[in-house]
């Protein structure tokens, strides 16, 4: 007997894909090209998508990096950014040649794999959308090799043109050619921070200073010793205050000892702020996936758990290179996206291992804890949707509902907390930090740090606020499926179909229900 | 999904004069009411309050199919005085038509809330132009409903949970109720990770769970959960009226701006104890996106910032359960099938009505009793095709 069908359920109705791959492969830096060269050298037929070059509306809202509209004029010409895509990554043209389906310019904005509550997929399924319309690939196996963005925390002034993510400078450098400041200041000095300043030498930018929290260089010493032979202070022992700037965006940047940090402080003048605490693996897809992230001490982020490169106990999703958590050298990034397609050709592969030392977490804070002290606790959180830090903190509504009342005013992260473990997005949903168009990108860690510093609690122990498809903001137009399936229409409706369940109460069990329905089996 | 560790946690009470299973907002709002009564009461939940569909929905607040109907209305406009705190609640809602189709079902809706006794004007393609900016030229004519209206589901349930709290009432987080101890006909104590706690009375509404909590009890609540699906983009100009609908969507635009919406097609799942493994969203998100850029032409440019999906449970006849049971007596049941949300503040006020008074005081809910499911097959999901996809 032909089983029932509930006309109005999923099922049948996602259509299937415009493309199916073997493998696809989502981000094409090092990590990401080697493992497409290695895939189609394994004979597989091959995707490769990356998001860049971006728009340069995307990059206005800092979305995916942190570019702190220190982009320059380039970056409206899109066949011209395309061209300096493709130049700056040279492997390109080895992928192409490989037969390796390459598309620029294309975000991949969700991930799809049938699993618990979802079993209607007719394909594992990977979202794609460029600046027209989005869509559908298919693919046997996907290696995320989507790099890191920028970890951002707060000062006074930090909401002006000028404020940027190292990963951003570096892609605005390296991929786009189209940065548009002069004077940097870098803020850090880990080893993120003194590639940062050379680079920026390198390509023959002023580096004013780096500064740092703590007291010692972070970072290798040789690379310390080649920035401070450029004639660069790397002042240690110092905190900002505040950036200070006009028009044009950010002119100077005050800094203050960390033991004093309400001192008057000194200025330094830039045009530029980097951002050069850390990096944020870019886990977005996978948390989408269903994959187990942990949350990392030597990296002070989440980074998924991992069975070699592939996510534990399935075969069809596996990670390379910096959304791996593993901080690598360029080379071993190519040699981890190399093992990656191994893995996901079914061959033995042993990703290269960095096990890491320190504790990023700590590092973190310590950079939080001073910038709370030298600055003022109206300084933002969230810039998208203005929460202040202090706003935060008392787990404050939304300005536009008024004043709160007496009730609300009594009720903080504190009292949240003595209900149980701080929630991330618990506090999000009722302060809106992190609910804004950069998808949390300039606030999500900062919030945590800041919920962690006032709660008491380890930072490591507070949830990774949830992330959802589209991970990246799409225009409705562009994500809509205006070529959906007949069978989408026909079985659409508003709720679930259920004719009883809008019976008005009164007719129920009278004559009057057969008009709306009737409750039959 | 993130590992976390889980610090040392104080030791819990011991019990309460009743329990209620389920922070949820019915669950909540129970507890408030019985709390507004004096009566001592612990609210426990598997994890955050109003993690689940509760925190998940479209904050529609306008049901007229349901005896809680005039409570409902009666209540909404009172409820930040009442609570203490925002629920952003708005009256009104502005539903609107595409299709022909949709317009005469639309007018037709409005004949039933008339008849209820409810003003509802019905407007032509420039009326709703005129009341809704982001519409365009596809806009056919819809209806202004002069009551009903919306909230924002999040923020209204930590509101329930807040005011609970101020008066007195307790609510454990992260403590999901395993078992439910009987002696002599009533229900004593909810077993759960952390200990028992006593009870003289007990409230279930746990979603999903609630059935598989009253099995061993040898009563049946058929259930069936399902993930439902929204989108929600970034801020727009502030409407006139945030609570429209149309085009097979239901929704609002919040008072930040943003325009939430979900509708369409439901997958059927299975959910365990622990609650559902997994929410995840779908290509829908694409379907639901077109949707709204066809409801609203002049917002197709916002960007869609994000999707989540909910899981709600339905009883056969998608009409919800709010029932003292006969045995054990002590024991009050109540699955929304999907209205939860708008209904909470009278569906609380129904619940401590039963819980203490043994009948709801304001309206009479004999027609949602459980005894309606007597006789049902046990394949009654198969039988509807119920089930999740093979």
């Amino acid at each position: 007997m032909e089983p029932v069908r509930d006309a109005y359920a999923l099922d049948g109705k996602i259509p299937a894909p415009e493309a199916r791959y073997d493998i696809a492969v989502v981000g094409a830096g090092p990590a990401g090209v080697a493992a497409a060269i290695e895939a189609a050298q394994g004979g597989a037929r091959t995707l490769l998508v990356d998001e860049n070059p971006v728009s340069a509306g995307l990059m206005a809202s800092d979305v995916p990096l942190f570019f702190g509209q220190r982009m320059s004029g380039a970056v409206q010409s899109g066949e011209r950014m395309l061209e300096q895509v493709l130049a700056a990554e040279p492997a390109l043209e080895a992928a192409f040649e490989l037969g390796v389906e390459v598309q620029l310019g294309t975000c991949a904005w969700g991930a799809f794999v049938n699993g618990p509550g979802l079993r209607v997929l007719p394909d594992r399924l990977l979202g794609l959308a460029d600046e027209q319309r989005a869509w559908t690939v298919g693919f046997d196996r996907l290696i995320v090799a989507a790099g890191a963005r920028d970890l951002a925390l707060s000062f006074a002034g930090w909401d002006q043109p000028g404020v940027m993510g190292a990963n951003a400078l570096h892609a605005l450098l390296k991929r786009y050619n189209a940065f548009a400041g002069r004077r940097i200041v870098i803020l850090g000095s880990g080893r993120l921070a003194l590639e940062t300043a050379l680079t920026a030498l390198a390509a023959g930018l002023q580096l004013a200073a780096l500064v740092e929290v703590r007291d010692q260089v972070q970072g290798p010493a040789d690379l310390a010793a080649q920035v401070r032979a450029a004639g660069v202070d790397i002042l240690t022992g110092h905190i900002v205050q505040r950036a200070e700037g006009g028009v044009d965006g950010v002119e100077r940047v005050w800094i203050a000892p960390t033991a004093s940090p309400r001192d008057l402080g000194r200025a330094i003048a830039c045009d530029t702020l980097c951002l050069a605490i850390g990096l944020v693996p870019a886990v977005e897809l996978l948390d989408l996936l269903g994959a187990r992230l942990t949350a990392r001490t030597e990296l002070g982020g989440f980074a998924p758990a991992l069975d070699g490169a592939a996510l534990p106990g399935r075969r069809d999703v596996f990670v390379a290179g910096d959304a791996a958590g593993l901080g690598l050298t360029e080379a071993a990034a190519r040699e981890s996206g190399r093992a990656a397609a191994r893995a996901a050709l079914g061959q033995a592969a042993a990703p290269p291992a960095n096990p890491g030392v320190g504790d990023a977490y700590a590092y973190q804070a310590d950079w939080m804890a001073a910038l709370i002290a030298a600055g003022d606790p109206q300084v933002l959180v969230c810039q998208c949707e203005e929460v202040s830090r202090q706003a935060l903190v008392a787990v404050r509504q939304p300005a536009y509902l008024g004043p709160p009342s007496a009730a609300m005013t009594a009720r903080d992260a504190t009292t949240l907390a003595a209900d149980g473990p701080i929630n991330p997005d618990q506090v999000k949903r009722l302060t809106r930090a992190g609910m804004g168009v950069c998808q949390g990108r300039r606030c999500r860690e900062q919030a945590a740090l800041i919920l962690a510093l006032q709660t008491g609690q380890p930072v490591q122990t507070l949830p990774l606020a949830s992330y959802r498809a589209p991970v990246r903001p799409l225009p409705l137009k562009v994500l809509a499926a205006w070529d959906e399936a007949a069978a989408m229409g026909r079985g659409w409706d508003v709720w679930f179909g259920i004719p009883t369940q809008w019976t008005p109460y009164a007719d129920i069990g009278t004559e009057r229900e057969a008009l709306g329905g009737t409750m039959h089996l | 999904m993130s590992d976390v560790l889980r610090g040392p946690e104080p030791d819990p009470p011991k019990g309460a004069s009743v329990v209620v299973i389920g922070a949820g907002v019915t669950g909540l709002s129970a507890a408030w009411w019985l709390a507004r009564s004096g009566v001592d009461v612990l609210v426990l939940d598997k994890g955050v309050v109003g993690w689940e569909a509760s925190g998940r929905n479209g904050g529609g607040a306008t049901h007229y199919q349901s005896p809680l109907f005039h409570e409902e209305q009666r209540l909404w406009p009172l409820m930040d005085e009442l609570l203490g705190y925002s629920t952003e609640y708005r009256r009104e809602r502005l539903i609107m038509a595409t299709t022909p189709e949709h317009l005469a079902q639309y007018h037709q809706m409005a004949e039933r809330q008339r008849d209820l006794g409810y003003p509802v004007d019905i407007l032509d393609a420039q009326q709703v132009r005129g009341l809704v900016p982001l519409a365009g030229d596809n806009a056919l004519g819809g209806i202004h409903v002069y009551y009903g209206g919306h909230a924002n589901p999040q923020r209204t349930v930590q509101a329930y949970a807040w005011a609970l709290q101020d008066l007195g009432g307790r609510i454990l987080q992260h403590t999901p109720a395993s078992r439910l101890v009987v002696q002599g006909g009533q229900v004593v104590a909810v077993e759960t990770p952390r200990g028992a706690f006593g009870l003289d009375s007990l409230v279930i509404a746990a979603g999903p769970q609630t059935g598989q909590l009253l099995e061993p009890l040898g009563v049946r609540l058929p259930l069936a959960p399902a993930r439902a699906e929204m989108i929600v983009t970034e801020p727009a100009p502030l409407m006139p009226i945030g609570g429209v609908d149309g085009n097979g969507l239901y929704g609002r635009q919040t008072l930040r701006g943003n325009l939430a919406y979900g509708g369409g097609p439901h997958e059927w799942m299975e959910v365990g104890p622990d609650g559902p493994a997994a929410r995840p969203s779908t290509p829908l998100l694409r379907n639901l996106a077109r949707r709204v850029a066809e409801l609203l032409p002049r917002a197709a440019h916002l960007r869609v910032i994000r999707s989540w999906a909910g899981v709600i449970e339905n009883t056969p006849d998608g009409r919800p359960v709010i029932e003292r049971l006969a045995s054990p007596a002590n024991v009050t049941v109540a699955t929304m099938s999907g209205v939860g949300f708008g209904l909470s503040p009278a569906t609380g006020h129904a619940i401590r009505d039963l819980v203490l008074d043994g009948a709801c005081s304001f309206a009479d809910l004999s027609k949602l009793s459980l005894k309606r499911f007597e006789g049902l097959p046990q394949d009654w999901r198969e039988r509807k095709g119920w089930r999740a996809a093979v």
